[in-house]
Protein backbone atom coordinates (compact mmCIF):
# COMPACT_ATOMS: atom_id res chain seq x y z
CA UNK A 1 0.00 0.00 0.00
CA UNK A 2 1.29 3.23 -0.79
CA UNK A 3 0.65 5.92 1.58
CA UNK A 4 2.64 8.44 -0.11
CA UNK A 5 0.08 10.06 -2.35
CA UNK A 6 -3.29 8.99 -0.04
CA UNK A 7 -4.32 12.27 1.58
CA UNK A 8 -6.99 11.94 4.52
CA UNK A 9 -9.79 13.87 2.73
CA UNK A 10 -13.11 15.09 4.87
CA UNK A 11 -16.13 16.48 3.51
CA UNK A 12 -18.21 18.60 5.65
CA UNK A 13 -21.56 17.09 6.67
CA UNK A 14 -24.32 18.54 6.23
CA UNK A 15 -28.52 17.48 7.30
CA UNK A 16 -29.87 18.41 4.58
CA UNK A 17 -27.74 16.86 1.69
CA UNK A 18 -29.48 15.65 -1.49
CA UNK A 19 -27.85 12.22 -2.87
CA UNK A 20 -26.10 12.97 -5.77
CA UNK A 21 -25.05 16.43 -4.61
CA UNK A 22 -21.89 18.31 -6.52
CA UNK A 23 -19.54 17.02 -3.89
CA UNK A 24 -20.82 13.45 -3.61
CA UNK A 25 -20.44 13.68 -7.87
CA UNK A 26 -17.26 14.47 -7.56
CA UNK A 27 -16.27 11.60 -5.18
CA UNK A 28 -17.35 9.67 -8.61
CA UNK A 29 -15.65 11.57 -11.23
CA UNK A 30 -12.60 12.52 -9.68
CA UNK A 31 -10.83 9.50 -9.32
CA UNK A 32 -11.44 8.69 -13.05
CA UNK A 33 -8.82 11.50 -13.61
CA UNK A 34 -7.35 13.64 -11.74
CA UNK A 35 -7.38 11.50 -8.90
CA UNK A 36 -7.29 8.47 -10.60
CA UNK A 37 -5.93 4.88 -8.14
CA UNK A 38 -3.47 3.64 -10.46
CA UNK A 39 -2.13 6.59 -12.42
CA UNK A 40 -2.28 9.24 -9.79
CA UNK A 41 -2.06 7.50 -5.80
CA UNK A 42 -0.12 4.14 -7.40
CA UNK A 43 -2.31 1.94 -5.57
CA UNK A 44 -3.33 -1.67 -7.12
CA UNK A 45 -1.16 -1.64 -9.69
CA UNK A 46 -0.11 -5.77 -9.28
CA UNK A 47 -3.87 -6.47 -10.63
CA UNK A 48 -3.52 -3.84 -12.92
CA UNK A 49 -0.76 -5.26 -14.90
CA UNK A 50 -1.12 -8.78 -14.50
CA UNK A 51 -5.23 -9.46 -15.41
CA UNK A 52 -4.73 -7.23 -18.77
CA UNK A 53 -3.75 -9.57 -21.53
CA UNK A 54 -7.63 -9.63 -22.61
CA UNK A 55 -10.89 -7.74 -22.22
CA UNK A 56 -12.85 -10.29 -19.89
CA UNK A 57 -10.76 -11.16 -17.28
CA UNK A 58 -10.04 -7.84 -16.88
CA UNK A 59 -13.49 -7.00 -17.41
CA UNK A 60 -14.20 -9.33 -14.43
CA UNK A 61 -11.64 -8.12 -12.22
CA UNK A 62 -12.88 -4.25 -12.23
CA UNK A 63 -16.43 -5.41 -11.27
CA UNK A 64 -15.09 -7.84 -8.56
CA UNK A 65 -12.53 -4.78 -6.90
CA UNK A 66 -15.71 -2.30 -7.44
CA UNK A 67 -17.34 -4.06 -5.61
CA UNK A 68 -15.19 -5.20 -2.94
CA UNK A 69 -13.83 -1.97 -2.48
CA UNK A 70 -17.53 -0.50 -2.10
CA UNK A 71 -18.90 -2.27 0.21
CA UNK A 72 -15.73 -2.91 2.91
CA UNK A 73 -15.91 0.93 2.62
CA UNK A 74 -19.77 1.17 3.77
CA UNK A 75 -19.34 -1.39 6.54
CA UNK A 76 -15.94 0.01 7.98
CA UNK A 77 -17.32 3.68 7.86
CA UNK A 78 -20.50 2.29 9.27
CA UNK A 79 -17.71 0.57 12.20
CA UNK A 80 -15.48 3.48 12.16
CA UNK A 81 -16.07 5.14 15.91
CA UNK A 82 -16.05 1.32 17.64
CA UNK A 83 -12.48 -0.10 15.86
CA UNK A 84 -9.33 0.57 18.23
CA UNK A 85 -6.90 2.35 16.03
CA UNK A 86 -4.04 -0.19 17.54
CA UNK A 87 -5.90 -3.03 15.59
CA UNK A 88 -7.50 -1.29 12.85
CA UNK A 89 -5.48 -3.15 10.28
CA UNK A 90 -6.88 -6.60 10.97
CA UNK A 91 -9.89 -5.28 11.42
CA UNK A 92 -10.36 -3.96 8.19
CA UNK A 93 -8.39 -7.09 6.53
CA UNK A 94 -10.87 -9.27 8.00
CA UNK A 95 -13.91 -7.59 6.41
CA UNK A 96 -12.26 -7.14 3.12
CA UNK A 97 -11.40 -10.83 3.09
CA UNK A 98 -15.08 -11.48 4.04
CA UNK A 99 -16.00 -9.68 0.64
CA UNK A 100 -13.47 -11.51 -1.38
CA UNK A 101 -14.22 -14.93 -0.35
CA UNK A 102 -17.83 -14.11 -1.41
CA UNK A 103 -16.99 -12.76 -4.73
CA UNK A 104 -14.29 -15.54 -5.61
CA UNK A 105 -17.16 -18.16 -4.55
CA UNK A 106 -19.77 -16.28 -6.66
CA UNK A 107 -16.77 -16.79 -9.73
CA UNK A 108 -16.30 -19.79 -9.10
CA UNK A 109 -20.30 -20.92 -9.03
CA UNK A 110 -21.36 -18.69 -12.49
CA UNK A 111 -18.14 -18.13 -14.45
CA UNK A 112 -15.56 -20.80 -13.60
CA UNK A 113 -12.91 -20.46 -16.56
CA UNK A 114 -12.65 -16.72 -15.97
CA UNK A 115 -11.86 -17.97 -12.29
CA UNK A 116 -9.37 -20.04 -13.35
CA UNK A 117 -7.78 -17.41 -15.82
CA UNK A 118 -7.39 -15.01 -12.90
CA UNK A 119 -5.69 -17.59 -10.48
CA UNK A 120 -4.50 -16.40 -7.07
CA UNK A 121 -5.55 -12.52 -8.25
CA UNK A 122 -9.23 -12.38 -7.00
CA UNK A 123 -7.77 -13.51 -3.57
CA UNK A 124 -5.11 -10.90 -4.19
CA UNK A 125 -7.82 -8.60 -3.85
CA UNK A 126 -7.87 -8.90 0.04
CA UNK A 127 -3.86 -6.93 -0.01
CA UNK A 128 -5.30 -4.79 -3.29
CA UNK A 129 -3.98 -1.40 -2.25
CA UNK A 130 -6.45 0.70 -3.63
CA UNK A 131 -9.22 -1.10 -1.42
CA UNK A 132 -6.97 -1.01 2.02
CA UNK A 133 -5.71 2.79 0.97
CA UNK A 134 -9.68 4.13 0.42
CA UNK A 135 -10.56 2.69 4.11
CA UNK A 136 -7.53 4.26 5.40
CA UNK A 137 -7.95 7.46 3.84
CA UNK A 138 -11.47 7.64 3.52
CA UNK A 139 -13.71 5.65 5.21
CA UNK A 140 -12.10 5.91 8.39
CA UNK A 141 -13.20 9.44 8.30
CA UNK A 142 -16.65 9.48 6.34
CA UNK A 143 -20.02 8.64 6.79
CA UNK A 144 -21.06 5.44 4.76
CA UNK A 145 -22.82 7.26 1.60
CA UNK A 146 -20.13 9.41 0.73
CA UNK A 147 -17.75 6.27 1.71
CA UNK A 148 -20.02 3.87 -0.70
CA UNK A 149 -19.95 6.71 -3.46
CA UNK A 150 -15.69 7.13 -2.96
CA UNK A 151 -15.43 3.09 -3.07
CA UNK A 152 -17.35 2.96 -6.57
CA UNK A 153 -15.65 5.80 -8.17
CA UNK A 154 -12.20 4.82 -7.15
CA UNK A 155 -13.39 1.16 -8.51
CA UNK A 156 -14.24 2.79 -12.05
CA UNK A 157 -11.36 5.00 -11.84
CA UNK A 158 -9.19 1.64 -11.73
CA UNK A 159 -11.73 -0.20 -14.24
CA UNK A 160 -11.05 2.42 -16.64
CA UNK A 161 -6.93 2.11 -16.78
CA UNK A 162 -7.44 -1.90 -16.48
CA UNK A 163 -9.63 -1.62 -19.73
CA UNK A 164 -7.87 0.49 -21.03
CA UNK A 165 -4.63 -1.58 -20.74
CA UNK A 166 -6.40 -4.86 -22.13
CA UNK A 167 -8.02 -3.08 -25.07
CA UNK A 168 -4.56 -2.24 -26.15
CA UNK A 169 -2.61 -5.69 -25.44
CA UNK A 170 -5.25 -7.90 -26.50
CA UNK A 171 -6.18 -5.79 -29.75
CA UNK A 172 -2.02 -6.06 -29.93
CA UNK A 173 -0.74 -9.17 -29.00
CA UNK A 174 -3.75 -11.69 -30.15
CA UNK A 175 -5.38 -9.41 -32.84
CA UNK A 176 -8.85 -9.78 -30.86
CA UNK A 177 -11.11 -8.19 -28.28
CA UNK A 178 -13.53 -10.26 -25.90
CA UNK A 179 -12.28 -12.99 -28.15
CA UNK A 180 -13.39 -11.50 -31.49
CA UNK A 181 -11.16 -11.84 -33.90
CA UNK A 182 -11.35 -8.07 -35.12
CA UNK A 183 -8.16 -8.42 -37.83
CA UNK A 184 -9.84 -12.01 -39.55
CA UNK A 185 -13.04 -10.10 -39.53
CA UNK A 186 -11.79 -7.31 -41.30
CA UNK A 187 -9.94 -9.81 -43.59
CA UNK A 188 -6.48 -8.85 -42.78
CA UNK A 189 -4.10 -11.20 -41.77
CA UNK A 190 -2.10 -9.95 -38.37
CA UNK A 191 0.43 -11.55 -36.41
CA UNK A 192 0.00 -11.47 -32.67
CA UNK A 193 2.51 -9.00 -31.20
CA UNK A 194 4.46 -11.42 -28.25
CA UNK A 195 5.74 -7.85 -26.30
CA UNK A 196 1.87 -7.01 -25.92
CA UNK A 197 1.15 -9.97 -23.60
CA UNK A 198 4.80 -10.42 -21.69
CA UNK A 199 4.38 -7.88 -18.50
CA UNK A 200 7.46 -6.27 -19.47
CA UNK A 201 4.80 -4.54 -22.67
CA UNK A 202 2.34 -3.77 -19.66
CA UNK A 203 4.41 -1.85 -18.21
CA UNK A 204 5.51 -0.10 -20.96
CA UNK A 205 2.14 0.38 -21.98
CA UNK A 206 0.92 1.89 -18.75
CA UNK A 207 4.35 4.00 -18.29
CA UNK A 208 2.80 5.31 -21.81
CA UNK A 209 -0.82 5.74 -20.85
CA UNK A 210 0.52 7.96 -17.79
CA UNK A 211 2.64 9.95 -20.19
CA UNK A 212 -0.60 10.61 -22.23
CA UNK A 213 -3.41 10.90 -19.26
CA UNK A 214 -0.23 13.73 -17.37
CA UNK A 215 0.32 15.67 -20.63
CA UNK A 216 -3.22 16.12 -21.16
CA UNK A 217 -4.02 16.97 -17.35
CA UNK A 218 -1.22 18.84 -16.88
CA UNK A 219 -0.54 16.52 -13.28
CA UNK A 220 3.50 16.93 -12.72
CA UNK A 221 5.62 14.89 -10.50
CA UNK A 222 9.34 15.73 -9.12
CA UNK A 223 11.85 13.09 -9.68
CA UNK B 1 18.68 -31.67 -2.34
CA UNK B 2 18.84 -30.59 -6.40
CA UNK B 3 15.28 -30.16 -6.01
CA UNK B 4 15.61 -27.58 -3.68
CA UNK B 5 18.50 -25.69 -5.24
CA UNK B 6 16.35 -25.76 -8.23
CA UNK B 7 13.40 -24.38 -6.75
CA UNK B 8 15.72 -21.44 -4.75
CA UNK B 9 17.00 -20.54 -8.36
CA UNK B 10 13.57 -20.60 -10.55
CA UNK B 11 12.13 -18.65 -7.45
CA UNK B 12 14.58 -15.61 -7.32
CA UNK B 13 14.94 -15.50 -11.16
CA UNK B 14 12.65 -16.94 -13.55
CA UNK B 15 9.25 -16.88 -11.46
CA UNK B 16 10.55 -13.20 -10.04
CA UNK B 17 7.76 -11.96 -7.82
CA UNK B 18 8.40 -8.64 -9.64
CA UNK B 19 9.38 -9.07 -12.88
CA UNK B 20 7.03 -12.28 -13.81
CA UNK B 21 4.35 -11.83 -11.79
CA UNK B 22 3.82 -8.13 -10.86
CA UNK B 23 3.37 -9.02 -7.10
CA UNK B 24 4.38 -6.39 -4.78
CA UNK B 25 4.30 -3.39 -6.94
CA UNK B 26 2.94 -1.03 -5.02
CA UNK B 27 5.59 -1.08 -2.10
CA UNK B 28 8.06 -1.50 -5.06
CA UNK B 29 7.16 1.62 -6.39
CA UNK B 30 6.73 3.68 -3.54
CA UNK B 31 9.85 3.26 -1.76
CA UNK B 32 12.41 2.34 -4.28
CA UNK B 33 13.87 6.67 -4.20
CA UNK B 34 16.90 5.10 -2.37
CA UNK B 35 19.19 2.04 -2.08
CA UNK B 36 19.05 1.91 1.51
CA UNK B 37 15.57 2.00 2.38
CA UNK B 38 14.54 -0.41 -0.27
CA UNK B 39 17.46 -2.59 1.03
CA UNK B 40 15.63 -2.25 4.69
CA UNK B 41 12.38 -3.26 3.32
CA UNK B 42 13.62 -6.02 1.00
CA UNK B 43 15.48 -7.42 4.18
CA UNK B 44 12.06 -7.12 5.93
CA UNK B 45 10.02 -8.83 2.90
CA UNK B 46 12.41 -11.89 3.13
CA UNK B 47 11.82 -12.71 6.95
CA UNK B 48 7.76 -12.19 6.63
CA UNK B 49 8.21 -14.84 3.18
CA UNK B 50 10.05 -16.90 4.97
CA UNK B 51 8.04 -17.52 8.34
CA UNK B 52 4.47 -17.07 6.82
CA UNK B 53 4.87 -19.82 3.70
CA UNK B 54 5.61 -22.85 6.03
CA UNK B 55 3.29 -21.53 8.50
CA UNK B 56 0.77 -21.62 5.98
CA UNK B 57 1.97 -24.52 4.45
CA UNK B 58 1.28 -26.48 7.32
CA UNK B 59 -2.04 -25.20 8.29
CA UNK B 60 -3.25 -25.50 4.19
CA UNK B 61 -2.16 -29.33 4.95
CA UNK B 62 -3.15 -29.71 8.81
CA UNK B 63 -6.45 -28.11 8.42
CA UNK B 64 -7.88 -26.53 5.25
CA UNK B 65 -7.49 -29.31 2.43
CA UNK B 66 -10.81 -31.91 2.53
CA UNK B 67 -9.42 -34.69 4.30
CA UNK B 68 -6.58 -33.24 5.94
CA UNK B 69 -8.41 -32.78 9.37
CA UNK B 70 -8.25 -36.64 10.01
CA UNK B 71 -5.64 -36.48 12.91
CA UNK B 72 -8.22 -34.95 14.74
CA UNK B 73 -10.23 -38.48 14.33
CA UNK B 74 -12.80 -40.14 12.13
CA UNK B 75 -15.43 -37.73 12.49
CA UNK B 76 -13.48 -34.71 10.85
CA UNK B 77 -12.35 -36.73 7.93
CA UNK B 78 -14.73 -35.65 5.35
CA UNK B 79 -14.83 -31.44 6.27
CA UNK B 80 -13.77 -29.02 3.82
CA UNK B 81 -12.37 -25.62 5.33
CA UNK B 82 -11.25 -24.57 1.91
CA UNK B 83 -13.07 -21.46 1.66
CA UNK B 84 -11.80 -20.50 5.01
CA UNK B 85 -8.07 -20.16 3.08
CA UNK B 86 -8.40 -16.17 2.55
CA UNK B 87 -9.09 -15.49 5.73
CA UNK B 88 -6.85 -17.58 7.69
CA UNK B 89 -3.66 -16.96 5.62
CA UNK B 90 -3.86 -13.36 6.18
CA UNK B 91 -4.51 -13.53 9.49
CA UNK B 92 -1.32 -15.24 9.88
CA UNK B 93 0.73 -12.65 7.77
CA UNK B 94 -1.09 -9.98 9.68
CA UNK B 95 0.17 -11.79 13.04
CA UNK B 96 3.62 -12.44 12.01
CA UNK B 97 4.13 -8.90 10.57
CA UNK B 98 2.91 -7.58 14.07
CA UNK B 99 5.26 -10.06 15.73
CA UNK B 100 8.11 -9.02 13.59
CA UNK B 101 7.52 -5.47 14.21
CA UNK B 102 7.42 -5.83 17.52
CA UNK B 103 10.59 -8.24 18.04
CA UNK B 104 12.39 -5.37 16.36
CA UNK B 105 10.96 -2.51 18.06
CA UNK B 106 12.05 -4.17 21.71
CA UNK B 107 16.13 -5.80 20.18
CA UNK B 108 17.11 -3.54 17.64
CA UNK B 109 15.32 -0.20 18.36
CA UNK B 110 17.76 1.28 15.75
CA UNK B 111 16.86 -0.54 13.11
CA UNK B 112 13.19 -0.33 14.36
CA UNK B 113 13.86 3.65 13.67
CA UNK B 114 14.89 3.32 9.94
CA UNK B 115 12.11 0.55 8.96
CA UNK B 116 9.36 1.94 10.96
CA UNK B 117 6.60 3.13 8.88
CA UNK B 118 7.79 0.13 6.59
CA UNK B 119 6.95 -2.93 8.76
CA UNK B 120 3.53 -2.80 9.13
CA UNK B 121 3.20 -2.09 4.98
CA UNK B 122 4.54 -5.53 4.85
CA UNK B 123 0.92 -7.02 5.52
CA UNK B 124 -0.36 -5.66 2.63
CA UNK B 125 2.45 -6.43 0.47
CA UNK B 126 0.87 -8.74 -2.17
CA UNK B 127 3.69 -10.62 -2.66
CA UNK B 128 3.50 -12.06 0.52
CA UNK B 129 -0.32 -13.56 0.37
CA UNK B 130 0.68 -13.78 -3.64
CA UNK B 131 3.94 -16.38 -2.34
CA UNK B 132 1.18 -18.52 -0.13
CA UNK B 133 -1.57 -18.63 -2.95
CA UNK B 134 1.08 -20.12 -5.05
CA UNK B 135 2.32 -22.16 -2.80
CA UNK B 136 -1.10 -23.71 -2.90
CA UNK B 137 -1.28 -24.10 -6.16
CA UNK B 138 2.09 -26.06 -6.65
CA UNK B 139 2.62 -29.81 -5.08
CA UNK B 140 5.34 -28.73 -2.61
CA UNK B 141 6.54 -30.57 0.52
CA UNK B 142 7.29 -28.55 4.15
CA UNK B 143 10.98 -27.91 2.98
CA UNK B 144 10.19 -26.91 -0.32
CA UNK B 145 7.67 -24.74 0.32
CA UNK B 146 10.03 -22.70 2.80
CA UNK B 147 12.74 -22.71 -0.42
CA UNK B 148 10.54 -21.68 -2.30
CA UNK B 149 9.35 -18.78 0.37
CA UNK B 150 12.82 -17.62 0.88
CA UNK B 151 13.46 -17.45 -2.51
CA UNK B 152 10.51 -15.34 -3.55
CA UNK B 153 12.09 -13.07 -0.77
CA UNK B 154 15.12 -12.77 -1.99
CA UNK B 155 14.07 -12.70 -5.72
CA UNK B 156 11.96 -8.87 -4.02
CA UNK B 157 14.57 -7.64 -2.84
CA UNK B 158 16.77 -7.91 -5.74
CA UNK B 159 14.26 -6.39 -7.53
CA UNK B 160 13.88 -3.47 -5.33
CA UNK B 161 17.26 -2.76 -4.62
CA UNK B 162 18.35 -2.90 -8.43
CA UNK B 163 15.42 -0.24 -9.56
CA UNK B 164 16.43 1.93 -6.30
CA UNK B 165 19.82 1.80 -7.71
CA UNK B 166 18.84 2.89 -11.38
CA UNK B 167 16.11 5.78 -9.85
CA UNK B 168 19.11 6.98 -7.84
CA UNK B 169 21.00 7.94 -11.26
CA UNK B 170 17.60 9.13 -12.72
CA UNK B 171 18.22 12.66 -11.31
CA UNK B 172 20.93 13.67 -13.72
CA UNK B 173 18.70 12.87 -16.93
CA UNK B 174 16.45 15.05 -18.46
CA UNK B 175 13.11 13.44 -18.51
CA UNK B 176 9.89 14.75 -20.17
CA UNK B 177 8.30 16.86 -17.34
CA UNK B 178 4.63 14.42 -17.47
CA UNK B 179 6.66 11.18 -17.61
CA UNK B 180 8.65 12.01 -14.55
CA UNK B 181 8.27 10.03 -11.22
CA UNK B 182 5.89 7.13 -12.06
CA UNK B 183 5.94 7.23 -16.29
CA UNK B 184 9.37 6.73 -16.62
CA UNK B 185 9.72 3.66 -13.47
CA UNK B 186 7.06 1.91 -15.16
CA UNK B 187 9.06 2.24 -18.03
CA UNK B 188 11.87 1.41 -16.71
CA UNK B 189 10.88 -1.49 -15.09
CA UNK B 190 9.50 -2.88 -18.01
CA UNK B 191 12.88 -2.43 -19.87
CA UNK B 192 14.27 -4.43 -16.49
CA UNK B 193 11.95 -6.85 -17.01
CA UNK B 194 12.82 -7.46 -20.24
CA UNK B 195 16.24 -8.17 -19.02
CA UNK B 196 14.59 -10.87 -16.33
CA UNK B 197 13.48 -12.90 -19.64
CA UNK B 198 17.24 -13.65 -20.65
CA UNK B 199 17.00 -15.96 -17.37
CA UNK B 200 13.94 -18.39 -18.91
CA UNK B 201 14.51 -21.70 -19.59
CA UNK B 202 17.67 -21.64 -17.14
CA UNK B 203 17.41 -24.93 -15.03
CA UNK B 204 19.89 -26.82 -12.46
Amino acid sequence: MSTEAVVVEKIEEKKSEPLFSKKNKKLISNPLDMDNPITVQILGVCSALAVTTQMKPAFVMSLGLTIVTASSNVVISAMRDTIPSRIRIIVQLAIVSLWVILVDQLLKAYVYDVSKQLSVFVGLIITNCIVMGRLEAYAMGNKPWPSFLDGIGNGLGYGLILMTLAFFRELLGGGSLFGFKVFEAMGIHYTGNGLMLLPAGACILLGIIIWIQRTLNGHRESH
Amino acid sequence: MENLINIGVRSIFIDNMIFAYFLGMCSFLAISKKVKTAFGLGIAVIFVIGITVPINWIIQNKVLVPGSLAWLGEDFANIDLGFLQFIVFISVIAAITQLTEMAVEKFSPALYGTLGIFLPLIAVNCSVLGAALFMVGRPYNLAEATVFGIGSGIGWMLAIVALAGVREKMKYSNVPAPLRGLGITFILVGLMSLGFLSFLGFSL
